[in-house]
């Protein structure tokens, strides 16, 4: 397994680290001591109906882990309450060690460094494929910056770039409500990459990809991890092997299973309640 | 880069119209009027400049309403209610101006006297400053709209929820208007004012002022506008409303956007407010009741959401044809209103400037088809 361990000065710039003890930063992020994404014990329910039932999972720094589940599992909903769309009934959901993401706005969350794919793609579909990825570049993102703000070439060229690396550098000008589906998901996946987030939330990205596509979001994905840090929702098996170095098999809203695909794959109550229907 | 620079507002076209438009309203109009004598066939009567002047004041409201659900997707239904406290605002003002000239000789205004007031009360003081005025033609519409945006978007209140407490606030002051003890002459509201910073209201070169300004104003609204939906501002308003929840889990707080343009719309609506009762003389809570704003999401409707044109030509087609109706069957304009609502709602839903680039895109289809490729 991959781990990024952070330098200990690097971590604490700003106020100094006094004698050897550290400063605790509230808005950085700090993976220096394990996980990146920890979830305790989480309970949601909707109606009486617990979408969630004490989940806990933890994801590591630089980790790509693959999330799978029948329908109803769950894992929009872990994903909505890692990104501050749901508060849960109870349990903690901290980002590395000092940021609580329960306490949390979803722009903030998103400023702290977690960018998520929807399950339907989601980009705005009456501006262009390069506005698109404009507006979800990491910057000040108040009102009145946004009304002053130029677009300098250092963003033109991370823009350039990105366009590059999800195959839609021919169609800057494109408007995105005409791209193909899967277009619409790798431009979705760009936006994401344009924040610069330390985590990623995938949920079900190559639904409606071809093949072909879907290869060379593998490829994608697998050039990520480990500089990012990635979960991925999906319910495409032959993908999902592409990828996976750690499996986490959702039901009923909490963790049934984890480990290496082949384990998972292996284990009788994961064919009983997933695979061998 | 293949996107033009944030400098260039319009093309050479765009800006040859702007000007145009403002040697009309600032050289052309005068000239017909004031010069040109009255039987001549170039002679602007009287009675066009202060409807084309009380027009204008109306495209401005349309264009801050555009701003607000064209281009950011929350429809107002209380407009009237920041553009008659724009004009409340300045009517003030001119109520005070009327000085010892009303009915019973009084400081106070006739209504006043009339309730038996001794005296101004407190939030009449320093009305009588020209500049305060103009302040408060501002601020009152703004501030009341930044409260009011500020919990409504903060609780999150949208769609057809957030059209209906628009409604009912409107309503609401309206009703508050009407009762004499609120300071504002009940339903009769200000009227009789007589003067502006000492110059007599009622003048040919007073009205043409007054239409000049408010054809400045027109101007300057449409370029701020338009400066604002082709900043990176505006294209975040569109992405909220096309995909509110893609633009927070992109780090954008939605709440400030719409708030910033909420209350923008709402300050341009009382400036035109208080540029239109001085043209018409008179101001009162009719102004602020339910209709008169769902009239203004008429007018941007008819002539074309979410472009800059359209709310202004949608403003002259309904409201020319409103002055057309009353003159010739004044009992049936409100049907007909309803009428070309629907029809709009129906078959333009791009309003009338959608229909003319529909159009000219087919005309330019048929162009490429006929010729032999
Ligand atoms: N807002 C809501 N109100 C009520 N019930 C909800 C809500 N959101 C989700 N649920 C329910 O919670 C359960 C979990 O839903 P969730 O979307 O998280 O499943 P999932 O694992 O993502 O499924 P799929 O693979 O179909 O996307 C489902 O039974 C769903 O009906
Ligand atoms: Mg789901």
């Amino acid at each position: 397994m991959t781990t990024v361990v952070e330098d200990e000065n690097q971590g604490t710039s700003g106020p100094a680290a006094i004698g050897g003890g550290r400063v605790i930063e509230h808005d950085v992020l700090d993976v220096t001591h394990g996980p990146i994404l920890y979830l305790d014990d989480i309970t949601v329910s909707f109606d009486g109906f617990k979408a969630l039932n004490n989940l806990t999972l933890t994801v590591e720094a630089g980790e790509l882990r693959c999330i799978i589940g029948p329908n109803g599992a769950g894992k929009t909903t872990m994903m909505d309450v890692i990104t501050g769309k749901t508060r849960p009934d109870s349990g903690t959901a901290f980002f590395g060690q000092t940021i609580d993401l329960l306490r949390m706005t979803e722009p903030q969350i998103a400023h702290a460094g977690i960018g998520r794919k929807f399950q339907k793609p989601t980009v705005f579909e009456q501006h262009t494929v390069f506005e698109n990825l404009e507006l979800a570049m990491k910057t000040d993102k108040r009102v009145r910056r946004s009304l002053f703000a130029k677009l300098d070439s250092a963003h033109g060229d991370l823009i350039a770039a990105t366009l590059e690396q999800i195959k839609l550098a021919q169609a800057p000008d494109r408007p995105a409500g005409l791209l193909s589906h899967g277009q619409k998901q790798w431009l979705e996946i760009g936006m994401l990459l344009m924040q610069e987030p330390r985590l990623l939330l995938l949920d079900e990205p190559v639904a409606g990809m071809t093949d072909a596509e879907t290869e060379r979001t593998a490829e994608l994905f697998n050039s990520l991890a480990g500089k990012h840090t990635l979960v991925v929702v999906e319910h495409d098996m032959d993908f999902v092997g592409a990828i996976a170095r750690t499996v986490t098999v959702l039901h009923e809203g909490s963790v049934l299973a984890e480990g290496a695909m082949d384990v998972v794959q292996n284990d009788e109550r994961v064919i009983e309640v997933y695979l061998g229907r | 880069m293949h996107r033009s620079g944030p400098g260039a507002l319009f093309g050479p076209r765009g800006w040859g119209a702007v000007i145009a438009a403002l040697i009309l309203i600032c050289a052309v109009a005068p000239l017909l009027n004031l010069v040109v004598p009255k039987g001549s066939l170039f002679h602007l009567s009287d009675f066009s400049v202060s409807l084309i002047g009380k027009i204008m004041c109306y495209a401005i409201v349309a264009l801050a309403m555009d701003l607000i659900w064209g281009y950011t997707g929350i429809l107002s239904l209380g407009h009237g209610l920041f553009f008659a406290l724009g004009g409340y605002a300045f009517g003030m003002y001119l109520m005070r101006s009327i000085g010892l000239d009303g009915v019973y000789k009084s400081p106070l205004p006739d209504f006043m006297v009339f309730l038996d007031w001794k005296a101004y009360p407190w939030y009449w003081s320093f009305t009588e400053h020209f500049l305060y005025a103009c302040l408060l033609v501002v601020l009152v519409p703004g501030v009341l709209a930044f409260v009011f945006g500020y919990f409504a978007f903060r609780s999150r209140i949208k769609g057809v929820y957030f059209s209906i407490i628009t409604q009912a606030m409107t309503f609401a002051f309206m009703l508050l208007f009407f009762r004499n003890d609120t300071g504002f002459g009940g339903n009769n509201g200000f009227t009789d004012f007589k003067r502006i910073l000492d110059y007599p209201i009622f003048t040919p070169q007073m009205r043409m002022v007054l239409f000049v300004l408010s054809g400045l104003a027109l101007v300057g609204t449409l370029l701020l506008a338009r400066w604002i939906v082709s900043s990176k501002l505006g294209r975040v308003l569109t992405a909220i409303r096309d995909a509110e929840s893609r633009v927070m889990f992109s780090g954008y707080d939605p709440l400030w956007y719409k708030l910033f343009i909420w209350t923008l719309s709402a300050v341009l609506c009382g400036i035109a407010g208080a540029l239109y009762v001085p043209q018409v003389g008179i101001i009162n809570p009719g102004e602020m009741s339910p209709a008169n704003s769902i009239e203004i999401a008429i007018w941007v409707a008819v002539g074309g959401r979410g472009t800059l044109i359209g709310p202004i030509v949608g403003a002259f087609l309904v409201n020319g044809a409103r002055s057309w109706f009353t003159v010739a069957f004044p009992e049936y304009w409100l049907f007909f209103l309803g009428a070309i609502f629907i029809a709009v709602t129906l078959f333009l839903p791009n309003g009338v400037v959608g229909l003319v680039a529909q159009l000219r895109a087919k005309r330019r289809e048929k162009k490429l088809s006929a010729k032999p490729a």
